[in-house]
């Protein structure tokens, strides 16, 4: 039993809580700050140190594991592990902490320690969503996420952040409620099989592989209910824009680099591996929402005015890549390796975005882009800062973004006709036009064309605009440093995704050749046994079990 | 009814004598001169209530083998006493408020004697005494008195809580429509005594299963009729529709402490009570009492949180989230026990997520009670969302007290209400009722947005001017500690599943033998 990943998820929550008690010291805001940079540069140590006791060679198996009793009568518990893409994610998030932390020193001005401890607070949630192994632990993390970000937006938001904060939550709780029932129900399969409650997400597949392609419809919905709206997928994508906009830097940082994934992570960890027939049923109907979620978001971005809300919609259309690339399905997992990787990179890019933009909004305290322009000429560092996560936003060959929309893309391409196709991936491919569009026109109005400056409000009271001072640049550098690192030697990584994503594609996969040896059916076509190379599904069908005890 | 047999039952029944001297020694000692014996009355009622639960543990092997259902009685006398504790500190006080709470002109007459503290405790240790016999019962007759003795002390705490006129409408309402579930359930109880000749479970239980079988397995219509109107009236005591109505106006009048203890204390009795006469006819339910509480359970959340959305006033939205919870309760009372399952963890089994349920919900509501009791406006008691709003800013002790007992209630994990819908959901789907969980896990988003208000009101809102702390240690503490509890069971949960698991167990074993899925709870012959 390995106890460092529990430590990594464990500690934010555990320094965060002096902030809340009655010290002295905490009343001044330096203080504070550097007490919160201080504790998410330990937690970024301790993922280091995960990271180098991580064997790359076996990435696809759960490493670090442990587990932590909770309700033994019900086979709860508090299991982790780590295979290599959670492992990504896991470092995703705690290097972005500090960033965030970093950036945030002047954006909050009252209950600076609220602030602080439910930014901390939110990375423990944010970390065990990614490292548990047990389906409960996962949903505990990932339903807790809800709460310091709805205090964030609520408190620290700009004007209409009360709604913003109630409609992010009530949406994505309402549609996670039902992921609930979904995972209740793979557990009560799993119990009808072996006798046994247990809630380990290992034990689980074992089961949903003996559902049959109606309930692992009906499961994929429940699924679906909850992680579309938290990706977000298309129709149910409107919460994001709101709470984007009226969340306080921080938290937009957060929410598109961390908290969005949360919902592609559990497509791919849970959605993809549990209901394999019905995703390789209905993936035509999620590549079509996909695709419209690239294409409208895209048109929309063209017409907003604020610049986040651009950017927020943004996010959206860039994460209809990676859904499409998730339920691609080729044989060689180019899309679902691709999407993780789309992940990493979204979170790095959209984040750098978005704290471009908040240092511009402390600045004017506008973010209309009538009221700037020709922003190049006065301050250039934050200009060339700007466009550079623009490009690399856009997908420019050298950068991130480029290697894992390009995948996706392919991964669409190639995937079986009965799956997804070429179509979804020209229509897509539209898609990175239009981003190419709609982000270059908010460059040209903002950065280029004649100087306009709105006023200038500094926290001194002066009015002069200064160029980033050297925290700023500090805050930035790293951002842009992994967004070339990831896009000059992209290798190491994806070769890294491969074996943990092909471990989850696999019945996917299965079920869309629909081989011969792979997959067993009745007379009525319905399949009774799926043999997976190292592990023999045992039991079969339940719904024949579950008629027999009738 | 044999000689021995009597004395075996009193044997049994320690907890409740203890409880019944407490609440006389609180009587007399709330009637003396002096001011300081009267002082000692709260401490007196904690006393008892330790020493009911010291009580309840030494005894829990042995003694209580003459009565049915042990597990079951012994949980909840144990629950009862423990949420009693905390109960008592939040409604500590209350008596000595009163006068505070009328004009300048009256408060020049105040009277320190006429302060009433004596009663206020004996009544709130009678109706605890009556849920503990309600668990303990084994008889119709002992089941009727057992749920009046829960409820008919708190008519009087309710009319004497607050010196308002509003109290006194509620304890009119309350009473009025109490004594009418009352004479329905008599009714049901007496057409059951009717069809089956007896009064005893055990007795009832045999014949009943009789005569269904006698009946193609159908329940013959007297004894139907009897189950069904027991059934509604019981309804009552756990605020379920369609006997809802009294839940918000009563809720709303009473002061906000006696409420916490309504909305607790009742609904357990009401609950075992529940438990009691459903384990007449056994689990799987006949197919009509089955439909009859699937409709109730779905009504009963599906009216609570839609009404609770468009509440005004935070104890009428607490209020009719109680009701929602009676309906999430019901939905473990339809799944029951998990006869037909191999003993494979605690999960299954419906009567004990209730049992789970019920102290779940009970920490949830006790503390969010207890922070609106903690808060008065001007000279009334803090009851709006207006007044709650922003206590963040001068409270945030109180603030972050009640956001923990509302994520619990719309069970957020880790947070033990969470816990309470995992086992509650798993024991539907164990018996099948997969329809119910999606109406259960819709309703809980339903929730969600009236909590949400509580929490957004709290934390995001300005503050009123008149709003300030009532500055009650007691009420504070008991909040406290519930919240607390809250937290910690959720994440440390082993204890409480396993004593509400093993609660069931005797159930179960009596179950598991027999070929047809009937479970029988006593262990007497």
């Amino acid at each position: 039993m390995d106890y460092l990943l529990l430590l990594i998820t464990v500690f934010p929550i555990v320094s965060a809580l002096p902030l809340m008690l009655p010290i002295k010291a905490f009343d001044c805001r330096k203080t504070v700050w550097s007490y919160a940079l201080l504790s998410t540069l330990v937690t970024f140590l301790f993922s280091l140190i995960a990271v180098f006791n991580f064997d790359f060679a076996h990435a696809g198996a759960m490493q670090l594991t442990g587990s932590v009793r909770w309700v033994d009568a019900f086979g709860l518990s508090f299991g982790y592990g780590i295979d290599s893409i959670s492992l990504w994610l896991m470092l995703l998030t705690t290097f972005l902490m500090p960033i965030i932390v970093l950036g945030s020193l002047t954006a909050v001005n009252t209950r600076i320690r609220e602030f602080y401890f439910w930014l901390i607070a939110l990375e423990t949630f944010m970390l065990g969503t990614f490292v548990a192994t047990d389906i409960i632990f996962f949903y505990l993390c990932f339903e807790f996420t809800l709460v310091p970000l709805y205090i964030l937006i609520g408190v620290f938001g700009s004007s209409d952040r009360l709604r913003a904060a109630k409609v992010f939550f009530l949406y994505t709780f309402t549609g996670s409620m039902l992921t609930f029932a979904g995972v209740m129900y793979v557990v009560y399969i799993n119990h009808l099989t072996t006798r046994e409650w247990s809630f380990n997400i290992q034990e689980l597949y074992t089961a949903a592989a003996g559902m049959s392609v109606t309930e692992q419809a009906w499961v994929l919905g429940a699924l679906m209910a909850g992680f579309a709206v938290k990706v977000p997928i298309f129709p149910v994508h409107t919460w994001l824009p709101l709470a984007h906009t009226e969340a306080p830097t921080a938290g937009s940082v957060i929410l598109a680099g961390v908290l969005l994934k949360l919902g592609t992570y559990g497509l791919l960890r849970f959605a993809l591996p549990m209901c394999p027939e019905a995703v390789v049923e209905y993936a035509w109907l999620i590549g079509i929402f996909a695709v419209l979620g690239v294409l409208v978001t895209a048109l929309i971005c063209w017409v907003q005015t604020d610049v986040k809300k651009l950017i927020a919609y943004s996010s959206v259309s860039h994460l209809g890549f990676c859904v499409l690339g998730l339920f691609a399905l080729d044989a060689d997992n180019t899309g679902a390796v691709g999407s993780v990787m789309y992940m990493i990179n979204h979170g790095l890019s959209t984040g750098a975005l978005f704290l471009c933009i908040g240092m511009i909004y402390e600045r004017f305290h506008t973010r209309e882009m009538a009221k700037m322009s020709g922003l190049g000429r006065v301050i250039p560092v934050w200009a060339s800062f700007t466009v550079f996560f623009v490009l690399a936003s856009v997908g420019l060959p050298g950068l991130n973004g480029f290697v894992s929309e390009f995948l996706t893309l392919i991964g669409a391409f190639l995937s079986p006709s009965n799956v997804l196709g070429f179509e979804y991936a020209a229509f897509a491919g539209m898609g990175m036009i239009f981003a190419a569009i709609y982000l270059l026109y908010m460059v040209g109005k903002v950065i280029f064309g004649p100087v306009k400056v709105p006023d200038v409000h500094n926290e001194d009271g002066s009015h002069d605009l200064k160029d980033l001072n050297g925290r700023e640049i500090l805050t930035l550098l790293p951002l842009a440093a992994g967004c070339l690192i990831l896009g000059l030697f992209p290798y190491n990584m994806l070769s890294s995704l491969e074996a943990p994503v092909g471990k989850l594609t696999q019945a996917g996969k299965a079920a869309a050749l629909q081989e011969p040896g792979l997959v067993q059916t009745d007379a009525n076509g319905t399949p009774l046994r799926l043999v997976l190379d190292d592990q023999a599904v045992t039991n079969v069908n339940p719904t024949a079990d579950r008629a027999a005890e009738r | 009814m044999h000689k021995t047999e009597i004395i075996e039952k009193v044997a049994g029944l320690w907890p409740e004598i203890v409880m019944l001297i407490g609440a006389t020694a609180c009587l007399f000692i709330g009637l003396s001169k002096g001011k300081g014996p009267r002082r000692s009355t709260p401490w007196i009622a904690a006393l008892t209530l330790a020493l009911a639960a010291l009580v309840v543990c030494k005894r829990g092997d042995a003694g209580e083998q003459a009565l049915a259902l042990t597990g079951i009685a012994h949980y909840i006398k144990l629950a009862v006493a423990g949420v009693g504790l905390i109960l008592l500190m939040v409604a500590a006080g209350v008596p000595n408020r009163l006068r505070q709470t009328l004009d300048a002109e009256a408060a020049r007459e105040f009277e320190p004697g006429d302060v009433m503290t004596g009663e206020f405790y004996a009544f709130f240790l009678l109706s605890l005494t009556g849920v503990m016999l309600t668990a303990g019962a084994g008889d119709l007759v002992w089941l009727f008195l057992a749920l009046e003795l829960t409820s008919l002390p708190t008519y009087v705490m309710v009319a004497t809580s607050r010196d308002r006129i509003e109290a006194q409408e509620s304890a009119i309402k309350y009473f009025f429509l109490g004594a009418l579930s009352a004479a329905i359930f008599l009714y049901g109880f007496a057409l059951i005594y009717g069809a089956t000749g007896s009064t005893e479970f055990a007795e009832i239980t045999r014949i009943a299963q009789e005569q269904i079988a006698a009946n193609n397995n159908n329940v013959p219509g007297l004894l139907l009729m009897g189950i069904v109107l027991s059934v509604v009236g019981v309804c009552f005591k756990i605020a379920a529709v369609p006997m809802h109505f009294y839940a918000a106006d009563v809720y709303e009048g009473a002061a906000t402490p006696v409420t916490a203890f309504l909305a607790f204390v009742p609904k357990t009795a009401g609950a075992v009570a529940l438990i009691l006469l459903l384990s007449l006819v056994g689990w799987p339910l006949p197919a009509p009492i089955a439909s009859l509480i699937w409709l109730i359970a779905v009504l009963t959340m599906t009216v609570g949180n839609v009404l609770g959305l468009l509440q005004n006033n935070v104890k009428r939205v607490l209020a009719y989230s109680s009701v929602a919870h009676s309906g999430y309760i019901l939905v473990g009372l339809l799944a029951g026990p998990a006869v037909n399952q191999a003993a494979g963890g605690a999960l299954g089994d419906g009567i004990a997520a209730v049992l789970f349920y019920l102290v779940a919900y009970g920490l949830g509501t006790i503390a969010s009670f207890a922070v609106l009791g903690c808060l008065r406006a001007g000279d009334r008691e803090a009851q709006t969302y207006q007044h709650i709003s922003g206590i963040h800013k001068k409270h945030p002790f109180l603030a972050a007290l009640m956001l923990i007992s509302v994520l619990s209630l719309v069970g957020l994990p880790p947070l033990v209400g969470f816990l309470g819908k995992v086992y509650l959901i798993g024991s539907a789907y164990g018996a099948g009722f997969i329809g119910l969980v999606i109406i259960l896990v819709l309703n809980s988003a339903i929730s969600a947005a009236y909590y949400l208000r509580i929490a957004s009101a709290c934390y995001f809102g300005e503050p009123d001017e008149t709003v300030h702390s009532a500055g009650m240690f007691g009420r504070t503490a008991g909040a406290l500690i519930a919240a607390t509890l809250a937290i910690v069971l959720g994440v440390m949960g082993n204890g409480l599943v396993n004593a509400s698991r093993n609660a069931t167990a005797p159930a179960m074993q009596a179950a598991a033998p027999a070929p047809a899925p009937q479970v029988q709870f006593s262990t007497a012959k």
